[in-house]
């Protein structure tokens, strides 16, 4: 039987189609007998998190657009309509609503990961690349979701992001209009965000299957920041880091499900409870908690032009880190300054998050220039340098044997027998 | 070893300062009081609501606050919610007259209201809002508990906020002076006062229970859902507990055999 | 080698013991997970079902004295045309004329009025073949063989009491709920 695939199962349905379509191979050797690190901590369990939150965004998101209206007249009202009269609507909305949260709390922690354990190395470069578009996807889709319930800081908050592109020099002004469809933001916007609201997810989709497909290449990195030796390294992915990950997930929707009934607009603004008035700005213009280290990086400069490049700039240096960092080693367990660095780099971002939620003025302003220049010292100057002047400790061996100096190596038989303690 | 210890000593210094400036920097001089916490039927996980007390607030929305403010997401047959009966929705809405479209001749008509109408608005538009308020626009009370920082706390320290204006403020015209309101000018005049209304189940009619009356019920209006909300959270949460237990052990199970 | 047979007989040993329990709480994970699936499912199904403002808008109400005998109108109802036709005698006399048991859906005219109100018939205006609206109650419109309505989809003939006489419809217009507020008002659903 020339041309058709050579399926292993017994099952004579399966097989069948598995010969003309291997699908379920492809799910056996990708998902099921993939053989992965044996050494992964809790950290690994977020990527397969983030890939949940996206369904259910998706699985929310689209039974939310069969009540939403996409027009300022009535936007807000087919809003407060889901809450009250859909039937579960306020559940829909408030999953959908914190899911976002959620999202960038999950994808942040996935992201500090690949930081911490030197993810984005040789030879995972693209996968780290396709990573950071998805985390711009997101960003887009999430700031134009954050419209569509047409509250004040919906309006508002779509004015001032839109109004970044009026920086651009002779260009700008046109850009701004056309992204408006309009002279301000208006039912003409609102309609292009609810459509791109809508696409944007399913190109998420598409990319995280490109990220996905690039992992599977390359295989996992892993806490040693070493690759596999050979199968004792190794285990399937099935059910070793299925039931791990049900584990994660079990947490995790615990956490969303506290957010979702409990306090659900803990982490929205209040003034996107008014309806939009094109007419009057709310005291302060924040974005959600999730964009605040960004918009920090934007006010920190006096320059319009500047200030808008280097918002961009901050998302920009994460696409060349991984020729940034020249260190040939991966974890940092095995990098005793850039250990304590990545800890400085992760309290600069919370700080200039904390400048983001503050009015620009004073001491506020002073310390978000400084942390702005930090984060890009950290990708700019730090890394590249610490490269050269770091001395690693010793990598271990292999997986399997993770001491071998200093500890001394244990005895062959050692590593086996600790199982009968449970 | 010695450089990295130095250098992390200094780095952690560093990083404590720029986190101690950025928590220590004082929030933009308070001009106004920050909402008092208050006790709520409806504070907490476990919190229900206080029916008795949404019904007597219902009242005083209904005989005082919707002489000025709309609450325009809400139908008459949401108070059954607050526990009034079919009969006395129909009879409550019944009060009200609405539009109800137009005749044949393409005239508009209006009738009594049905349980399945809007709450009667005071004003046909926002203009008219204005003009009939000395040009300030009474908000929409539907989502009001939601829409203000403070929630609860804050809409019931506007509502007993008010007071003599400090002897050097100069207020501005038709202005009150309210210690909650931000800027400490509230176009609304005061609202409620001891006695504005006459309960009928023999509660006290202070100003301190008619506030905390009416603010139940906002707090319902913003949040009909939340009884429901909070009775499956708190089922939900159980169980994913529950399941987080159920994961590990199996997973404990089945790394058993590897090491 | 010898190492090798210790382990294999401390695994049986071990599964030995642990079997049941292992097995308990796998199924009891497997059945939590399936409850949880069915819990996230369900509220995105009944999304779909009317909602409560949909509920609450389902009754209309019908002024029945501009209609004149012979005539009958059309009113919206749950985004349904409703047909309330004023009847004359002598289509009443036929409608109750008929031999019920020739019927394709046997049904006397009385069982599909009001008692005392026999002059209005109320039906639901959808042929029950494939939904489409049937003609008859404009002046200039077809009536069909039987007098009452006309599918001009696929031929389905109603009589003087809305009921299925000819053609592919299986079943005769349906009746509403529907009350007499007083002699010229009802009030539908």
């Amino acid at each position: 039987m020339v041309g058709l695939h050579k399926s292993e199962f017994a099952n004579p349905v399966v097989n069948w189609i598995d010969q003309r379509l291997p699908l379920f191979s492809m799910m056996k050797n990708e998902y099921s007998s993939f053989p992965t690190p044996k050494n992964f901590n809790y950290f690994w369990n977020f990527g397969a998190l983030a890939m949940i939150n996206l369904m259910i965004m998706v699985a929310t998101g689209v039974f939310l657009a069969m009540h939403y209206t996409p027009n300022t007249a009535m936007a807000f009202d087919s809003v407060e309509r889901i809450m009250r009269d859909v039937n579960y609507g306020w559940l829909l909305r408030y999953v959908h609503m914190n899911g976002a949260s959620m999202f960038f709390i999950v994808v942040y922690i996935h992201i500090f990961r690949g930081l911490y354990y030197g993810s984005y190395k040789n030879p995972r470069e693209l996968l780290w690349m396709l990573g950071v578009v998805i985390l711009l996807l997101m960003m887009a889709t999430a700031f134009m979701g954050y419209v569509l319930p047409w509250g004040q800081m919906s309006y508002w908050g779509a004015t001032v992001i839109t109004n970044l592109f009026s920086a651009f020099p002779v260009v700008g002004e046109s850009i701004v209009t056309w992204l408006w469809g309009g002279f301000s933001v208006d039912n003409a916007t609102l309609n292009r965000f609810f459509s791109l609201h809508y696409l944007l997810p399913f190109v998420i989709i598409a990319v995280v299957f490109l990220h996905v497909i690039a992992l599977h290449i390359t295989g996992s990195n892993n806490p040693l920041g070493i690759e596999p030796k050979g199968p004792q390294d190794t285990i399937p992915f099935h059910p070793y880091y299925t039931i791990k990950d049900s584990v994660g997930m079990c947490v995790y929707l615990t956490v969303f499900a506290i957010l979702v009934f409990f306090a659900p607009n803990f982490l929205g603004h209040p003034d996107n409870y008014i309806p939009a008035n094109p007419l009057a700005t709310p005291a302060d213009v924040v974005p959600e908690w999730y964009f605040l280290p960004y918009y920090a990086i934007l006010r920190s400069v006096p320059n319009k032009l500047i200030g808008v490049l280097m918002l961009f700039g901050s998302i920009g240096v994460m696409f060349i880190l991984p020729w940034l960092d020249t260190s040939p080693v991966r974890s940092a367990r095995f990098r005793p300054i850039y250990r304590q660095l990545i800890w400085v780099f992760v309290i600069d971002c919370l700080v200039l998050g904390y400048v983001g939620a503050k009015p620009p003025q004073g001491s506020i302003l002073l310390i978000g220039r400084v942390a702005t220049a930090y984060y890009f010292l950290h990708y700019l100057v730090i890394l590249p340098l610490l490269g050269k002047l770091e001395r690693p400790l010793p990598l271990p061996e292999s997986i399997s044997q993770p001491v071998t100096r200093g500890g001394g190596p244990l005895p062959a038989g050692a590593a086996a027998t600790p199982m009968e303690k449970v | 070893m010695r450089r990295p210890l130095r250098l992390r000593t200094v780095l952690l210094h560093g990083a404590a300062v720029l986190l101690a400036a950025a928590l220590a920097h004082p929030a933009p001089a308070a001009e106004t009081a920050e909402p008092v916490a208050q006790s709520w039927s409806f504070s907490g996980p476990f919190g229900g609501l206080d029916l008795a007390a949404a019904q007597r607030g219902f009242q005083i929305y209904k005989e005082i606050c919707s002489n000025c403010h709309s609450m325009n997401q809400l139908y008459y047959r949401n108070l059954s919610g607050i526990g009034l009966s079919e009969d006395q929705i129909k009879a409550i809405a019944a009060s009200f007259t609405v539009p109800k479209g137009v005749d044949d001749q393409g005239q508009p008509v209006e009738g009594p209201a049905l349980p399945s109408s809007h709450f009667h608005a005071p004003f046909p538009n926002p203009e008219a809002a204005r003009a009939a308020n000395n040009g300030a626009l009474p908000p929409d009370l539907s989502v009001i508990v939601k829409a203000r920082e403070g929630g609860p706390d804050y809409i019931y320290g506007i509502l007993t906020g008010y007071a003599d204006p400090p002897p050097d403020m100069k207020m501005g015209d038709g202005m009150m002076y309210n210690k909650q309101y931000p800027g400490n000018q509230i176009a609304m005049p005061q609202p409620l006062q001891d006695g504005s209304v006459t309960y009928t189940d023999g509660t006290p009619n202070t100003l301190s229970q008619e506030a905390h009356d009416v603010v139940t019920f906002l707090t319902f209006a913003a949040n009909p859902e939340m009884i429901e909300r909070k009775r499956m959270g708190v089922r939900i949460v159980l169980f994913l507990v529950m399941m987080t237990g159920v994961t590990y052990v199996v997973k404990r199970k089945i790394w058993a055999d590897l090491h | 080698m010898a190492d090798t047979a210790a382990t294999t007989a401390n695994t049986a040993h071990e599964t030995g013991a642990g079997v049941p329990k292992r097995d308990f709480m796998k199924l009891l994970a497997g059945a939590g997970a399936a409850v949880g699936l069915g819990a996230i499912a369900w509220p995105l199904i009944d999304s779909m079902n009317p909602a409560q403002d949909v509920l609450a808008m389902s009754s209309t109400e019908v002024d029945l004295k501009p209609i004149v005998a012979g005539q009958a109108i059309t009113v919206l109802w749950r985004g349904k045309p409703i047909f309330v036709r004023h009847r004359t005698a002598a289509e009443i006399k036929e409608a109750a004329d008929v031999n019920v048991s020739e019927l394709r859906d046997p049904q006397t005219d009385a069982a599909r009025v009001q008692k005392g109100h026999d002059t209005w018939l109320v039906v639901v205006g959808i042929c029950t073949h494939l939904g489409c609206v049937p003609l008859g109650n404009k002046p200039t419109d077809p009536r069909g063989e039987y007098g009452g309505w006309y599918c001009p989809c696929h031929g389905s003939q109603y009589d003087t009491s809305g009921r299925i006489r000819k053609g592919p419809a299986p079943l005769n217009l349906a009746v509403p709920d529907y009350a007499f507020e007083n002699d010229t008002k009802i009030k539908i659903g």
